[in-house]
């Protein structure tokens, strides 16, 4: 399918789930779909929105499109909210590629050195973070080897055979010191929320409980990974997650459930740390120790992740997709007695950070 | 992250392309000088070329020559897919200039192994012309030691 197509079909699956009318749809929001998204979508699924949305900040996109759309909802500029997303990421049918352009600092300072895909660039402060907290190479890999415990529970996971920490380290690297089993699988795919007022919510007669959106938080910080001001630690990560926290008044105690973003096995270790889920320097251990696997503490990337479920090109969608199913009680791998779930983005590399605290139940 | 270059396919590698921001950058690497902006309201030098501190966005900056020495802060050793031009494995590296800022490079006349790439190893600054461009590329301090 083009990218095109899955957000459409992801979208009528969407309006499906919840049984709107699609003539209430007065909101659309989605990014990268040709050049004008939303526009191209809109007339793609006649639609007639009176408010748009296309904020591109990467795979993390999706976490700002909900943010955006429920400060839309919650001032009256739109009612009901479509966000979409689809991309073709391995079969490459009719997707937007990334913008680029000779004149961008990474095409002056980053490509003239061998920088290409991801894993040239978003590894690049790994050995460093290893170095200053004592990161292990069995602490990374057992990252993977805890979201691929909950993809074998997943039968729509790309990767689901178990896999163990030694058999991640005596496999080749993609970018030393990071395996290719640490590293995002490849696919098409497309996902499609529905937002609405929490009082329209209770007046639907929904064929599931609602979640809700209850803090969002968003940062950028270089388009170059050279020039983040320390490899070993997100500011937009800590700015994001620190935000959506506070509007949600929850602290890391308060949370059930995470999914963090995972292009990488290491990513998600940044994310525990710079969301305050542990100390700095301590998320290899935790993770190690089992507390993010079935069974932790801290259930983290329930559906497998972007290493072992899908990974469009922009995960952000399936990361709140599966946030979503956790919180109604219908996901695969599902978590007992999650009431509160964080959904934390990344993008472009360390560009970007996006962060959801979502819950079925108001506060 | 999906595999797609965003550069027309070449069979060598990306040279890059000054513009009127960053052409003193570029001259004074023909000329074999690794210069950057310094502030002269907060006193501090910055990377990449603008013109103003980002800082303190202060348009008081002047382009200074530095001592094109630095440390391995951190690297990746690519060993999958790679741009044009490039034979893996090869090592893209991060270099924390003694003024502060970190610039990409690649490390030159060492192996591309974890064992010789050894980070905090003292390096100093070399220029590889490509295309016609004078690149900074940097290279361990002959005799100096991590
Ligand atoms: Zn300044």
């Amino acid at each position: 399918m083009s990218a095109m197509q899955l957000h459409a079909d992801a979208a009528i699956n969407a309006i499906a789930d919840c049984g709107i009318d699609p003539r209430d749809i007065d909101g659309l929001a989605c990014t990268r779909v040709e050049y004008f998204a939303p526009i191209t979508l809109g007339s793609y699924l006649g639609l007639t929105p009176r408010w748009v949305d296309s904020t591109f900040i990467g795979g993390s996109s999706f976490m700002a499109l909900v943010g955006h759309a429920s400060a839309a909802l919650a001032t009256g500029q739109a009612n009901v909210v479509l966000i979409t997303h689809g991309e073709s990421g391995r079969s490459n049918v009719v997707n937007t590629p990334y913008p680029f352009h000779e004149d961008m600092w990474e095409a002056q300072f980053e490509r003239p050195y061998g920088t290409h895909t991801a894993h040239t660039m978003f590894p690049l402060g790994v050995l460093r973070y290893m170095k200053d907290h004592g990161l292990t190479p069995e602490q990374m890999a057992s990252v993977a080897v805890s979201t691929r415990a909950w993809a074998t529970r997943n039968p729509r996971a790309w990767l689901r055979d178990p896999i163990t920490v030694e058999e991640i380290l005596a496999s080749p690297y993609v970018a030393y010191p990071v395996h290719k089993a640490e590293s995002c699988v490849i696919t098409d795919g497309g996902g499609a929320l529905i937002l609405t007022t929490a009082e329209r919510a209770r007046d639907l007669d929904l064929p599931h409980p609602p979640v809700y959106v209850v803090g969002a938080g968003q940062s950028t910080e270089s388009p170059m990974i050279s020039q983040m001001a320390d490899l070993t630690t997100s500011r937009a990560f800590r700015v994001s997650g620190a935000a959506a926290f506070a509007e949600a008044g929850i602290t890391p105690a308060d949370v059930d459930h995470l999914m963090a973003y995972d292009p990488f096995a290491f990513v998600p270790l940044y994310a525990l740390e710079d969301l305050g889920f542990v100390a700095r320097g301590e998320a290899g251990k935790f993770v190690e120790a089992g507390g993010t696997a079935p069974g932790g503490t801290l259930p983290m990337n329930t559906n497998g992740g972007g290493l072992s479920y899908t990974h469009t090109g922009m995960y952000g969608m399936f990361a709140i997709q599966e946030s979503v199913r956790q919180l109604r009680g219908t996901a695969p791998a599902q978590v007992e007695g999650v009431e509160v779930s964080v959904c934390h983005g990344v993008g472009g590399m360390y560009s970007s950070g996006a962060t959801l605290v979502l819950s079925n139940r108001l506060p | 992250m999906p595999a797609e270059t965003a550069q027309p396919h070449k069979d060598h590698k990306a040279v890059p392309k000054p513009t009127p921001e960053t052409k003193p950058f570029w001259d004074a690497c023909a000329e074999g000088e690794l210069r950057l902006q310094y502030c002269t309201a907060c006193e501090g030098h910055y990377f990449p070329p603008r013109f103003f501190c980002p800082t303190c966005l202060s348009r008081d900056v002047e382009w200074r020559a530095v001592s094109g020495r630095g440390r391995l802060y951190s690297y990746v050793i690519n060993q999958s897919f790679a741009p044009p031009g490039w034979e893996t494995p090869y090592a893209i590296a991060l270099v924390e200039l003694e003024e502060g800022p970190r610039l990409m490079s690649n490390i030159l006349d060492v192996p591309q192994t974890p064992e010789a790439l050894v980070l905090d190893m003292e390096l100093e600054v070399t220029f590889e012309v490509r295309g016609g461009v004078a690149i900074p590329q940097f290279r361990p301090v002959a005799g100096g030691a991590a």
